[in-house]
């Protein structure tokens, strides 16, 4: 028996390789320095920053120093960064606090059609309270029309423009700094969603208002950013509160907070090599999956672009199925398939390039991501599309 | 794209009706259908999946056949080109 069992757990060890994480776009795993700094601000950070203890007083000098750092990684002053409970709060707070810190300007929000689902989210709660929403189409390749942008901005009580500055699905990096220059012949501030650029390129200049969320450079979950810049005209859209300059409620998660401070400083000084090191690697997925897998779309700009993801579209497959089989085999990556959402609608970023949404794949790379990883992702690819268009009866369709 | 009525009346008419099913089935079922059908032939897909809207213009693109436009129904129009 003894025997037997040993002899299972050789065989199954043979035939499950390690688990290749390739979504970084939606997690990043957490940095080991985002670690290290969380326990020690567990110890040491529990304390509420707003009390007059010796206690609160230490948590107060821990949450200073991750703001004057993260401020100084930002190039922001540091009472124009806020902390918020995630990403999706920063961005819901640059919408609507940017909205009506602006109301007589007018009730315009103006908007790319890749905006992520937290800003759209918050532009349909301002549509429906009575405002407006103007959309900016893109291309093919997922690149805003810049003179839509130009048109739609100058148009009459316009409060707000919001601009993702690289797209979280399909990678296209924004002309931002021309975007942001049409803003400002307009008089308009702009909002840019800089999730998946913070800690990995430089943000582009000319932004107003910007968010970021510490899970997409490798800090825990429950961390986002929100800098308003001086002389910027926002309104907190909460109940008040005394948090945080006003600008979100609630008490922060200050061990997380650390712990995001101490890994966006370490990501970022990490960040040039480590796109240098991942943009050949995304290349090479780009390329090879185009020649390999018959029936392909590989999507999004081929040469403005983020360093670390990639999407394609695989021609007669289930993305959910996909995904699966994907991640039988070890490999976990996520899809903007409609069988994938809980709407069971198609990723409208998919939908406003006018690509093939079923059988998507985003793969997105990280710190821990390697060659080898991406080797064996690529060698295995062609087989699992193969065995489920078989298993599909679809091919040669 | 997209016309009132249906842009191809007094053409030849094919139907597939691919209502409640999810894609990339009603992709699926054009792309058996239309190379058996002559060059110039229009189906006509009626499918309700929103997904149905992207993929079958995008599926036209890739394979070179012409997307025509989209009626209520939803029923998306294509000609076979090749």
């Amino acid at each position: 028996m003894g025997d037997l069992v040993r002899t299972e757990t050789i065989a199954w060890a043979d035939v499950i390789p390690s688990p290749v994480y390739l979504d970084a776009a939606t997690a990043a795993p957490l940095h080991p320095v985002a670690r290290q700094a969380l326990l020690a601000a567990l110890e040491d950070g529990w304390a509420d920053p707003d009390r007059l203890y010796t206690q609160a007083r230490r948590a107060r000098q821990l949450l200073d120093a991750a703001r004057e750092a993260t401020a100084e990684t930002l190039a922001v002053r540091p009472d124009e960064l806020s902390f918020t409970a995630s990403g999706t709060t920063a961005a819901h707070g640059a919408v609507l606090g940017g909205l009506a810190g602006r109301r007589r300007s007018g009730g315009v929000l103006v908007h790319s059609a890749i905006e992520h689902s937290a800003v759209l989210h918050a532009a349909e709660q301002h549509v429906a309270r009575g405002g407006t929403a103007v959309e900016v189409p893109v291309d093919r390749l997922g690149r805003l029309d810049l003179d839509g942008w130009s048109a739609a901005v100058a148009g009459p009580g316009v409060a707000l423009a919001a601009l993702i500055a690289a797209s979280h699905e399909v990678g296209t990096v924004q002309p931002v700094e021309a975007a942001a220059a049409a803003c400002t012949d307009a008089g308009v501030p702009l909002y840019v969603d800089a999730a998946q650029m913070v800690g990995r390129v430089p943000v582009p200049a000319g932004w107003s208002v910007l968010t970021a969320s510490a899970r997409k450079w490798g800090g825990p979950p429950g961390v986002g950013l929100l800098v308003v810049r001086k002389g910027t005209r926002w309104e907190s859209p909460w109940p008040a509160d005394e948090h945080e300059s006003g600008r979100t409620p609630g008490t922060l998660n200050l061990p997380a907070v650390v712990a995001a401070a101490a890994s966006l400083r370490a990501a970022a000084a990490d960040a040039a090599a480590e796109a240098a090191r991942l943009s050949p690697l995304v290349d090479r997925i780009r390329a090879r999956v185009a020649a390999d897998v018959p029936d392909v779309e590989v999507v999004g700009d081929p040469e403005h672009r983020l360093p670390h993801l990639v999407t394609f579209s695989c021609l007669y497959l289930d993305g959910e199925a996909l995904l699966h089989a994907l991640d039988r085999r070890g490999f976990a990556v996520s899809s903007g398939s409609s069988c994938t959402s809980s709407t069971l609608r198609p990723s409208h970023v998919l939908e406003a390039m006018g690509v093939l949404s079923h059988g998507n794949v985003r793969v997105s790379l990280h710190a821990g991501s390697t060659e080898a990883d991406v080797a064996r992702f690529l060698a295995e690819l062609p087989g699992i599309v193969a065995d489920l268009r078989a298993q599909a009866g679809v091919v040669g369709l | 794209m997209t016309t009132p009525d249906g842009p191809v009346a007094d053409e030849h008419h094919e139907i597939l009706d691919c209502l409640g099913q999810r894609c990339p089935l009603p992709v699926i079922a054009l792309a058996r259908r239309l190379p058996e059908l002559p060059v110039g032939t229009v189906v006509r897909v009626l499918a309700d999946d929103p997904a149905a809207a992207v993929d079958i213009p995008a599926w036209c693109r890739l394979r070179g056949q012409e997307f025509l436009g989209t009626s209520p129904g939803p029923a998306y129009d294509v000609r076979r080109l090749s």
